[in-house]
């Protein structure tokens, strides 16, 4: 009976906090790009740029430094996941779309720092994994860092 | 001061180059922070207590980069680039550096 009790802890905890884990992982990564999306619509309107040059027809007369970053961490469905993953190999979409999500985080608190601009040039996008801590006890989580220079072109 | 990552300053001309200026800043994490994250890493989410805490050290970077363009007579940085390095465990240097300049 003891013994039965202990399988029944040792294998139960950890299965309990998959299921939510899996539960509100996957609700807050809905709701997530839901947000996304609607922002998305809403700063469409600004062009990005990942070269230095940009087009000369216009004055500009304002230039800004802008950035704008993120740290998502995965949640523990999916980081068992990318566990099997690890036994198969192949993509590890569990990942993926964590990773999305911060790219296109970062890069709409960058456009929501300057509403007003015409174009961002020179966009960069960063991408480093923090806190590897020790095996058991880490906090796996990614940080996403964007930044540009925006220009703003006089309305003449 | 104006800054940006290109290597000029649309619309002002560039009349004279300082040199490199940098900046930055070694942040450690404390434990209060670790607590939170280590919770909302069970659920997934963003971690608003780090992304805080980057994005602070991040400015505190920059206010050191133009403090010395400052010193320098400059009024613009350019080609301003960031850098991002873990040091140790639990704690990141973040460098940040440009060429300050003066524009007219």
């Amino acid at each position: 009976m003891e013994e039965l009790i202990s399988l029944t802890a040792n294998l139960g905890i950890p299965f309990l906090i998959i299921v939510i884990a899996l539960i509100t992982g996957s609700m807050i990564e809905r709701r997530h790009y839901r947000s996304i999306d609607q922002r998305e619509k809403k700063l469409g309107h600004i062009p990005l740029l990942n070269s230095k040059k940009y087009p000369k027809e216009d004055t500009v007369i304002d230039s800004r430094f802008v950035s704008g970053s993120v740290v998502i961490s995965y949640d523990y469905f999916k980081r068992f996941l990318a566990g099997l993953r690890q036994i198969f190999g192949g993509e590890v979409k569990s990942y993926v779309s964590l990773i999305d999500r911060g790219r296109r985080e970062a890069i709409l608190r960058l456009k929501a720092k300057c509403p007003d601009a015409d174009l961002i040039v020179n966009l960069r996008v960063e991408t480093s994994s923090i806190s590897k801590g020790k095996r058991k006890r880490s906090i796996g989580s990614v940080e996403v860092f964007a930044y540009g220079t925006a220009l703003l072109y006089s309305k003449t | 001061m104006i800054i940006t990552n290109i290597e000029e300053v649309p619309g002002k001309k560039i009349v004279a180059h300082y040199g490199l200026v940098t900046g930055s800043t070694v942040r450690a994490k404390h434990v209060g922070r670790d607590l939170m994250a280590g919770l909302k890493n069970i659920i997934g989410g963003e971690l608003k207590g780090y992304t805080e805490l980057l994005e602070d050290a991040r400015g505190q970077a920059k206010d050191r980069m133009i403090e010395q363009a400052k010193e320098m007579g400059a009024n613009a940085i350019i080609n301003v680039r960031f850098n991002t390095s873990s040091i140790a465990q639990g704690a990141s240097e973040l460098y940040i550096y440009g060429t300050a300049v003066r524009v007219e």
